[in-house]
């Protein structure tokens, strides 16, 4: 090996990069294909989906196999550090955008439909039967004698001292646990290390399980469903691109307990380790911010 | 280092894969900053042939030669096209070639990103394009993809959303590896405050794109939802709001504006003390306005949207926080002059750029100043007034930034001079013809002619014609530019030194041009003697 490689490290070049690429576009395409209603579509965006994931595996193999091979030094894991810290940024500034919609209906576009503000005259000819309230359980439309609601109206919501609270009990042991996992992890405990990520991945799945559970139970017996409005809009679309987070985050743990369970890492090396709990700790502070905005008040 | 362990390196790095895999695969700063830039120059030509489409038929009242949603096709994918595969990629390109080099590094912290980063853009772009050979044709509700209007587009629909969300995470993607490149791989005694200013400005522009890209995916997700899963977001009827969808891309749209320019300050900061023959004046204070520009500018976004009817206190508000971010910007100003004054200046073609994103951003920054006032931008909105704002920060603000950059770098990518008689032929052509294709939009814009639409009341016709004729000689002087270009890659010219100009200073001078195909393979030390501010 020769001298600089003491300083810096430089892969090779890589084909995971293009096929990346390429599969993003194949799911794309396949994406707007389904949306446009061609019967292809849903195959084109399977096949995508797939590639997407074989490009993961591929790509993460040959990092894994970088770093135990012991190419790593000091400076890539601290690239790998700021990598983590700002795509977790990025993904906190994609929920802000989601609350921020949230906060703009619930304190403006709601009140102003019904009738707040100076464009009181709108609301008393276009809906004067409309009750701005939240949670908003029927729509401005649904005011409207003659007029054919585009919208469902939602029967009840989900209380928050429900499933919710178990699912936030759930989210914040399971940040206890990844923890506890970390300090022995740093102490060389190998077995409690797995059991403490196998309980974390078992207290994020169940997690998901509970919210498919409320997600049927809101759609089956409440109404409240994407087409609900704009409740059902911020709800779904908070609580789901949540969802999927933690589904993502839960598999990533995964990957880590499996690889835990192979050997790797060291008490002192281990920064997949510490990325993957960095992004848990993100998706448990979103939960925080939807169990109080979302759910309770 | 003893001898054999130097050939050692070379041998080692120096060694280029060869044929499309080197392309392909690459990962390497310069190659796939090569990439970007060739990509940047292509869609450049396509938005431009889009923007003389329109030029044409605007050359007379009346509808000449495209139907008006095809027109609308027009105004709404060049300016997409544009924004987010010219001259981004072209900023991107630029600090991809130059960044490493700057802080003395081997190459972009994490290389295999960096490719995907580039890889992206093409295929996003497919998706992009082919809508204009779907049914309903491509988008044509405006770049700004304001609903419900956007929503009534046929299958190119999900595509636009989707070209969107590609784009971004490929800037989500090339910001995060600046910001690890600069944050870990700086030379020993390359301080922060001894980074060269471009290197600054774009940390700070990849700031700006890491929060401001996930808010446009974000927003393009509610279009996508509220067309095809019955969501309300931006529908009134089911207690959302259309407005929201524009507080929301404004968030992302104002930051957008300055993730454009940035990079054409941070070269212009490089540019002008080589010319003046003077380090440039204020260094930190450059620093510190430029952040601030971008603080700020995460509290205007509402100065897009002062004729919607938003509450008064909302009015007042982003009417006097666009009128502070004129504070820093003048700073900026001022230091670019003052670091001519008494300055031994020489004007090669990327000084004269330099100087032309001087005064002509100001004009810019001035209409955008006479904008930001609320009353009276009731008479400038949507009308072409602000086209000629936005093109006067646009075209000589930022386009000509990146043709500064690139004369100037230019010699040191290739190893040859390009043609002086050419790159100044190149500017006074441009220079002209910019100002008689954008300065009369001022003069139509206040006389109450709308933006965005395909014929236009007689009285306009007079200045229209000189318009359009501004905008094809703009159009066909960029050729020069590709001759330019090519002659240089081509190696016909004189061979450049490694210190290209006489008064160049920096890393990047201190390399062979060009440079080796790992940059530094070894850091070098940096000291304030050599450091560049
Ligand atoms: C830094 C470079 C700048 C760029 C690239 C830029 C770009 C733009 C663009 C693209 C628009 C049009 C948006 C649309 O489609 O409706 C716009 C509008 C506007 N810009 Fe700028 N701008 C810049 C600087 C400024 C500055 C310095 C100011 C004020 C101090 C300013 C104030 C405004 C205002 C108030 C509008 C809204 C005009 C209206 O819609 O009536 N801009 N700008
Ligand atoms: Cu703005």
């Amino acid at each position: 090996m020769s001298n600089s490689h003491d300083t810096y490290f430089i892969p090779e070049p890589s084909r995971w990069p293009i096929v990346g690429t390429l599969s993003l576009f194949t799911t794309f395409i396949g994406g707007s294909m389904f949306l446009n209603g061609y019967s292809s579509g849903p195959y084109v965006l399977a096949l995508g989906i797939l590639a997407v994931c074989y490009m993961f595996f591929g790509w993460f193999a040959d990092v894994i196999k970088e770093s135990m091979g012991g190419n790593y030094n000091k400076q890539v894991d601290i690239s790998f550090r700021w990598g983590m810290s700002w795509f977790i940024f990025s993904e906190v500034m994609f929920f802000a955008a989601f609350f921020g919609a949230l906060f703009y209906i619930r304190v403006f576009s709601v009140p102003w439909l019904g009738g707040e503000g100076a464009g009181f005259v709108t609301h008393m000819f276009l809906w004067p039967d409309f009750d701005a309230v939240w949670p908003l359980l029927t729509t401005p439309d649904m005011s409207l004698a003659n007029v054919e609601s585009s919208y469902i109206a939602i029967k009840d919501v989900i209380p928050a001292f429900d499933v919710p609270l178990v699912n936030t009990i759930l989210l914040l042991s399971s940040g206890v646990t990844i923890t506890l996992a970390h300090h022995a992890l740093k102490k060389d405990h190998r077995a409690p290390l797995c059991w403490w990520l196998a309980a974390t991945v078992l207290l994020g799945f169940v997690f998901v399980y509970f919210q498919i559970g409320e997600y049927a139970h809101a759609y089956h017996e409440l109404d409240l469903t994407m087409k609900s409005g704009v409740y059902g809009s911020t709800f779904f679309m908070l609580t789901g691109f949540h969802g999927f987070h933690v589904t993502m985050g839960a598999t990533m743990i995964l990957v880590i307990l499996f690889r835990s369970m192979k050997g790797h890492f060291s008490s002192k090396d281990h920064f997949a380790f510490e990325g993957v709990a960095w992004y848990w700790h993100f998706v448990d502070v979103v939960w925080l911010g939807l169990y109080v905005f979302v759910y309770w008040i | 280092m003893n001898d054999a362990a130097v050939h050692d390196d070379h041998h080692d790095h120096d060694h280029k894969p060869t044929g499309i895999g080197r392309w392909l695969f690459s990962t390497n700063h310069k190659d796939i900053g090569t990439m970007y830039l060739v990509f940047s120059l292509f869609m450049f030509f396509v938005g431009g042939a889009m923007a003389l489409v329109i030029r044409a038929e605007l050359f007379q009242p009346g509808m000449q030669f495209v139907d008006p949603q095809f027109f609308n096709s027009m105004t709404t994918v060049h300016a997409l096209v544009m924004i987010f595969g010219a001259l981004m990629p072209a900023g991107v390109g630029l600090a991809n070639w130059m960044i490493p080099i700057m802080i003395g590094a081997p190459d972009m912290a994490m290389p295999r990103m960096n490719n995907m980063s580039f890889w992206i853009l093409p295929f996003a772009f497919t998706l992009l394009l082919s809508t204009f050979f779907m049914p309903g044709g491509a988008p044509a509700g405006g770049w700004t993809m304001y609903p419900p209007l956007v929503l009534q587009l046929g299958d190119g629909f999900p595509f636009l959303i989707f070209a969107v969300h590609f784009l971004g995470i490929s800037s989500i993607m090339g910001a995060i590896n600046i910001i690890a490149t600069v944050f870990n791989m700086r030379a020993p005694g390359m301080t922060f405050m001894r980074l060269p200013l471009f290197v600054w400005t774009w940390i700070i522009t990849a700031f700006l794109l890491i929060a401001s890209m996930p808010v446009l995916a974000g927003a393009v997700t509610m279009l996508l939802t509220d067309k095809f899963f019955g969501t309300a977001f931006f529908d009134a009827a089911g207690g959302g709001d259309p407005l929201l969808f524009q507080h929301v891309f404004w968030f992302f749209g104002h930051p957008e504006v300055y993730i454009l320019v940035l990079p054409s300050f941070g070269i212009i900061s490089q540019i002008i003390p080589t010319f003046a023959r003077k380090p440039l004046f204020g260094y930190a204070s450059m620093v510190y306005a430029t952040a601030s520009i971008a603080f700020l500018s995460f509290f205007v976004w509402a100065h897009h949207m002062f004729a919607v009817g938003m509450p008064l206190t909302g009015e007042l508000f982003f009417m006097y926080a666009t009128m502070a971010i004129a504070v820093p910007t003048g700073v900026k100003i001022f230091n670019w002059t003052a670091t001519m004054w008494k300055g031994s200046m020489t004007f090669e073609t990327p000084m004269l750029f330099s100087i032309g994103v001087l005064f002509m951003f100001s004009i810019g920054g001035f209409s955008g100043l006479m904008m930001g006032i609320t009353p009276v931008d009731f008479q400038y909105h949507d009308t072409y007034f602000i086209v000629a704002h936005f093109h006067y920060v646009i075209v000589p603000g930022i386009i000509y930034g990146v043709i500064a950059g690139v004369y100037y770098w230019l010699p040191k990518w290739t190893g040859v001079m390009y043609d002086e008689k050419l790159g100044k032929l190149h500017f006074w052509l441009s220079t002209i013809s910019v100002n008689v294709l954008f300065f009369p939009m001022h003069f139509i814009g206040l006389a109450g002619m709308p933006r965005r639409i395909p014929d236009y009341s007689t009285q306009f016709a007079d200045w229209n014609a000189i318009i359009s004729i501004g905008g094809f000689v703009f159009g066909l002087s960029q050729l020069i530019l590709v001759w330019v270009v090519i002659k240089c890659a081509r190696g016909d010219g004189e061979k450049a030194t490694d210190q290209v100009w006489e008064s160049a200073h920096g890393l990047e001078f201190t390399l062979p041009s060009p440079p080796p195909f790992h940059s530094f393979t070894t850091p070098p030390v940096v000291t304030d003697a050599t450091a560049h501010s």
